[in-house]
């Protein structure tokens, strides 16, 4: 079995317009730069892929990444808890003028949504947000004298994955804190896309060490010395 | 003019009431703060949401790596012991009860521990983050703030006015003018600075400041 496949091209495949698309990440640690800008690169070619939701807990930071799909204009809806960022000119301006669409999910409840669609868990109560206004049209349901909130699984077509090492089958590990969010959409997602700093062979990773498992992973592509999003932020660079 | 404790005094306040050993979740911005003042002898682990725990101060500039941060998005360092983990994880231990303290900011606090962080009104963006998670689960639930607005309006009220972050999830407040308790759906002064009376204290407070016992005067450090 070899989940690798030869070009970022290649890996982001078969993502169409419409598409549910999480992308792992929080702020610049673990997003997937350059499987995110090789959308972008197909959306400038042909168009598509247009009006994606996008699952992450940001919604952009400068002109790069997540921001710089949003600037092409290729995205419907952000599912998100935090849309701000130190540059968030991007979802803020089409936010404001009413062309993005905003789901604000807490975020706990967007990381156990995400669980849960991966673990096949419909819907689970949890005590955030009750008595609030993110609370509001869900039913609430009360458990040992405290009140809980019912929220849903959350599911996408396809994830997009930065993973520090990937054997050749789709075993994973992450780098420090960009892990995240990471796991639990590689398990959520019909399309689990990773891109890897190295790929070894089955067997080079230590098992105890695995964090992800292969049978959450579609496809891999090697990215040595990947972009990191918060340097290029603080190098200005916009992706255009 | 009364006077009043700076932010950092504040801070110090709300440090000396961590436990040796004490699982802690500091909120982005001015609660950050609180872990410069561990009291001596004292190690706090401190969590972040992003999946870190027992972090330490920042790097110096120029060391930073930019997979190493909290949730304020700022680098951090790791302390022997420090573990990552992926985001259930990391929310299983604010709202699984295992945080011993969680420290926020506020724009209102209500008598009946509901708090007010996260938004204020319909205007521009919303954004909340893990503020809703952390305000459920953590053994003590405190907050720090300046006791007015910055136009003089009380942050302490009988009912919050802005859109809440949690319901009755409030236990402790420190102020810049006093220590406060939430009990019964009551604010009960434990401590207050000992050049305010308590005529002018209620005079700043939206709702009525319970005495239980004794109180305290509030002191701090010069810092």
């Amino acid at each position: 079995m070899n989940k690798t496949v030869p070009d970022l091209a290649a890996a982001v495949a078969g993502i169409t317009d419409g598409m549910s698309l999480m992308v792992g990440g929080f702020g610049g640690s673990g997003a997937p730069i350059e499987l995110i800008h090789a959308l972008i690169d197909r959306f400038k070619a042909t168009g598509s892929p247009a009006r994606l939701t996008v699952i992450n807990n940001n919604a952009g930071n400068g002109r790069i990444g997540i921001a710089a799909m949003i600037d092409a204009g290729m995205v419907a809806t952000m599912v998100c808890s935090f849309p701000r960022s130190a540059d968030p000119r991007a979802f803020t301006e089409k936010y404001l003028a009413g062309e993005i669409g905003l789901e604000l999910v807490p975020q706990g409840t967007l990381a156990e949504r995400i669980r849960a669609g991966g673990a096949g868990i419909p819907a689970f109560y949890t005590p955030s947000s009750f008595g609030t206004d993110l609370a509001k049209g869900k039913p609430v349901a009360e458990f040992d004298g405290r009140h809980y909130v019912q929220e849903r699984w959350l599911k996408a077509d396809a994830a997009l994955i930065k993973a520090e090492l990937a054997d050749t089958m789709g075993n994973l590990t992450y780098r420090m804190a960009a892990r995240n969010f990471s796991p639990l959409m590689a398990a959520a997602a019909k399309v689990t896309i990773v891109q890897a700093s190295r790929v070894v062979a089955p067997g080079e990773i230590d098992p105890e060490q695995v964090i992800t498992p292969s049978i959450f992973v579609d496809r891999i592509v090697e990215v040595a010395d990947p972009q990191q999003e918060e340097a290029l932020m603080r190098e200005g660079v916009a992706y255009a | 003019m009364t006077s009043k404790l700076t932010n950092a005094q504040i801070a110090w306040r709300a440090a000396q009431d961590i436990e040796d050993g004490a699982y802690v979740n500091l909120g982005i911005g001015f609660p950050e703060m609180v872990a410069k003042f561990q009291p001596p002898g004292r190690q706090a682990i401190f969590h972040t949401e992003n999946g870190v725990l027992n972090f330490g101060e920042s790097p110096a500039e120029g060391e930073e790596d930019w997979d190493l941060i909290n949730a304020g998005k700022k680098a951090i360092t790791l302390k022997p012991g420090a573990a990552f983990f992926h985001h259930a994880d990391s929310f299983a231990m604010v709202r699984g009860g295992h945080l011993d303290v969680a420290i926020l900011g506020a724009y209102e606090v209500a008598e009946t521990g509901d708090l007010a962080n996260w938004s204020t009104g319909p205007k521009g963006v919303p954004a909340v983050g893990g503020a809703m998670d952390l305000v459920h689960g953590a053994k003590r639930v405190a907050v720090i703030t300046d006791h007015v607005t910055k136009d003089g309006r009380p942050k302490l009220v009988r009912r919050c006015s802005l859109p809440l972050t949690g319901v009755g999830c409030v236990t402790r407040i420190y102020t810049s003018l006093a220590v406060i308790d939430i009990e019964d759906s009551h604010f009960v002064l434990r401590e207050k600075l000992a050049d305010i009376s308590m005529d002018a204290l209620q005079a700043v407070t939206g709702a009525p400041l319970v005495v239980s016992g004794s109180v305290a005067d509030l002191l701090v450090p010069e810092l």
